[in-house]
């Protein structure tokens, strides 16, 4: 199994504030990790690190594409991040919302693209052709993620548990080789997590893309992932299958008193 | 309808504003003859005036906060008629045929100074898309774009003078310099958001015209530049009245070029970006679109075509100085942006044709002017905020 993501040692400062401290982590190819621990854990902020959002304090984060040599990011900006086959989706939906729901997925199409101004104003029949591919590829995602019935529907009229899903088909446009879900189902009633955790088993068979998710739903990350990572004041405190991780007192006692769906 | 309490109401505004234009509308001192004169029918009109204006004001408003939850509720199905007109083509050909006929015998039916005020606004117009590019899809506010309107006209006033290159062989040299200097500025600057980037824009724009005012070898100073040629065609000069004509046809061509490019620009990779970046910067980022790529491609474009229309300017007044690039012709041309509606292209000319085309023919008024547009711009945001015509963005529409 070949490591696709290496964190070594990686710390984020807010000013006095040590929102991870001396974090590793790694994902391997075909996996579905999670990511769990209580708010304010620093999950979210770890997310940002590896996407280029926050640039790390300390530490190395390194990315192995699938056919590609190892590579640190470290640095880089989100866009660059994203190019280079991590895409993410937000705790808090930031879909584009007076645009369609295929335009947003549209936009995932940006950064595999290529024309430009000249091609936009000549309209050659290269730009008309990469238009129509555009198109018919997003149309495909909206298909295969179970949105494709309100595909001109502005995005902010969509129920919430929709909008979940196109935050997840704008970022399966950009074609990443790993896919980090910042709490997909949050807000979700039991039958829209169940059809989540169906999708996400799909989009790793099928599209041959590895997950990275956070999530407070147990359910949902137990029966999905193959790993779990556990953080709590910034710090990894266990990692493991589920079944090590539902039994380790370490995790007992971070959890205790804590309500875990929240 | 009209209930006691409404009425109340009005007659305390009616009182307020007799009291308030008391000592500009009723006293005038005399001071040759040293008597005051005491205009009491003035207040008496001000009075009943604004006694009537303040029930007009009060409907309007109470009718847009009924359209407000209409729209709300989501009832309001109806497109407007505009849209609507546009979208039939049964309407549409008959529409444009009626236009085309108009702009080509405008000319020959008017005489040559109706014809140069068409032009100045059809110049107003382009600058007005090209902004829009800026302002409307891009979402930067810039306040300083008249800077590179007066690239372009220096860049063709100098050429001429120094070289004596032709109109024609600028045109091109200005939409470059124009889209040069726009991603030199813009660099920087673009760093920067709202608020922040209008202020260092407004900024810049001065300090080019700071520049032409007072590097003398390079501008000529405050004097400016005069005899600039007109422009030709393929080295024949034309006379003053054929060379008007001959500048109408051009901005014609020009308006409809940036029309179309304009057009095409907003249903392609790059307009999307731009909406995109206009809705949520951080999402944006992380969908793999670069930030600042994609804002210096929408302010350098714009830029270019501040250039172009420079060049036509120099071309067409034969003589610039640096008086005509101040920050007012910045906010003219956003005002027409906005006016319009912003991202809405029809909105743009419409807008233009009113800001350049009314005080023309309003020179009865000129006193009143600057308080004339005042007073649009505050109905305008008060009961229209989103320009005259709303732009409703054509969606990509999908049909399996
Ligand atoms: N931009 C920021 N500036 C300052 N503090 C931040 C910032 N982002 C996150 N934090 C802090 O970092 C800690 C971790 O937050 P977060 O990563 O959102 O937690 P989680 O996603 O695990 O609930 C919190 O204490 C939060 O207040
Ligand atoms: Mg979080």
């Amino acid at each position: 199994m070949n490591t696709i993501l290496e964190v070594k040692d990686l710390s984020m400062d807010f000013g006095g504030l040590r929102a991870l401290d001396h974090l590793d982590l790694n994902v391997v190819e075909g996996e579905i990790a999670a990511i769990i621990g209580p708010n304010g854990a620093g999950k979210t902020t770890f997310f940002n690190c590896i996407t280029g959002i926050y640039n790390p304090t300390e530490g190395e984060i390194l990315i192995s594409p699938p056919g590609k040599k190892r590579k640190k990011i470290n640095g880089l900006k989100p866009n660059r991040v994203t190019k280079k086959g991590m895409a993410r989706t937000f705790q808090n939906i930031r879909l584009f919302s007076n645009m369609t729901v295929l335009e947003n997925v549209m936009i995932g199409r940006h950064c595999r693209t290529s024309s430009g101004i000249v091609g936009a104003i000549l309209r050659g029949r290269s730009t008309i052709k990469e238009e129509k591919d555009v198109v018919d590829f997003s149309y495909n995602i909206l298909k295969k993620t179970g949105i494709s019935h309100l595909v001109n529907e502005f995005a902010k009229n969509l129920p919430y548990g929709a909008q979940r899903r196109l935050e997840i088909a704008r970022a399966m446009a950009t074609e990443p080789f790993l896919l980090l879900l910042d709490e997909p189902a949050a807000g979700m009633n039991p039958r829209e997590t169940r059809e989540l955790d169906e999708l996400i088993t799909r989009l790793r068979d099928e599209d041959n893309v590895s997950i990275l998710m956070i999530e407070h739903d147990m359910k949902l990350v137990m029966s999905l992932s193959d790993r779990i990572f556990v953080m709590d004041y910034g710090r990894k405190i266990a990692q493991g299958t589920p079944s090590d991780i539902i039994n380790n007192p370490v995790v007992i006692k971070a959890y205790l008193g804590e309500d875990i769906d929240a | 309808m009209i209930k006691a309490q409404e009425i109340k109401k009005s007659f305390l505004v009616s009182l307020w504003f007799m009291f308030l234009t008391f000592p500009i509308m009723v006293i005038r001192v005399n001071p040759i003859e040293k008597f005051v004169e005491w205009r009491w029918k003035n207040m008496l009109v001000v009075g009943i005036g604004s006694f009537l204006l303040s029930f007009v004001w009060r409907y309007m408003l109470k009718k847009k906060e009924a359209g407000e939850k209409r729209a709300e509720t989501g009832e309001s199905g109806k497109t407007f008629l505009i849209q609507r007109i546009l979208e039939e083509r049964r309407f549409y050909i008959p529409l444009v045929t009626g236009l085309t006929i108009i702009a080509v015998a405008f000319p020959f039916i008017f005489s040559m100074y109706q014809t140069s005020i068409m032009t100045t606004a059809l110049m107003y117009i382009v600058l007005g898309l090209g902004l829009n590019i800026v302002v409307g899809l891009a979402g930067l506010l810039d306040l300083g774009y008249v800077a590179f309107y007066a690239v372009g006209a220096y860049s063709y006033a100098l050429l001429n003078y120094h070289f004596g290159l032709g109109f024609w062989s600028v045109l091109p040299i200005g939409a470059v310099l124009g889209f040069i200097f726009g991603v030199l500025l813009g660099f920087p600057v673009l760093r920067l958001q709202g608020d922040y980037l209008a202020i260092v824009t407004l900024g810049f724009g001065e300090i080019i015209r700071l520049v032409l005012e007072n590097w003398n070898e390079f501008s000529f100073g405050p004097s400016g530049i005069a005899n600039i040629d007109r422009p030709g065609f393929f080295g024949i000069q034309f006379s003053l009245q054929t060379a008007s004509i001959y500048l109408y046809f051009l901005m014609i061509g020009l308006v409809i070029f940036t029309i179309i490019v304009v057009n095409r620009l907003q249903n392609s990779r790059i307009g999307r970006a731009w909406i995109a970046l206009r809705e949520d910067e951080t999402a944006c980022q992380a969908m793999g679109i670069d930030k600042t790529r994609t804002k210096l491609r929408a302010f350098a474009l714009g830029a270019t075509w501040a250039g172009m229309v420079g060049v036509i300017f120099a071309a067409k007044t034969t003589f610039i100085n640096p008086a005509s690039f101040t920050f007012l012709e910045s906010a003219m041309i956003l005002s027409i942006v906005v006016l319009g509606g912003m991202g809405s292209i029809l909105g743009v000319i419409i807008g233009a044709l009113i800001l350049i085309l009314l005080p023309e023919y309003l020179r009865a008024f000129s006193d009143y002017r600057m308080l004339l547009f005042g007073a649009i711009m505050v109905i305008m945001m008060v009961f229209r905020p989103q320009g005259i015509i709303a732009n409703i963005r054509r969606t990509y529409k999908f049909n399996e």
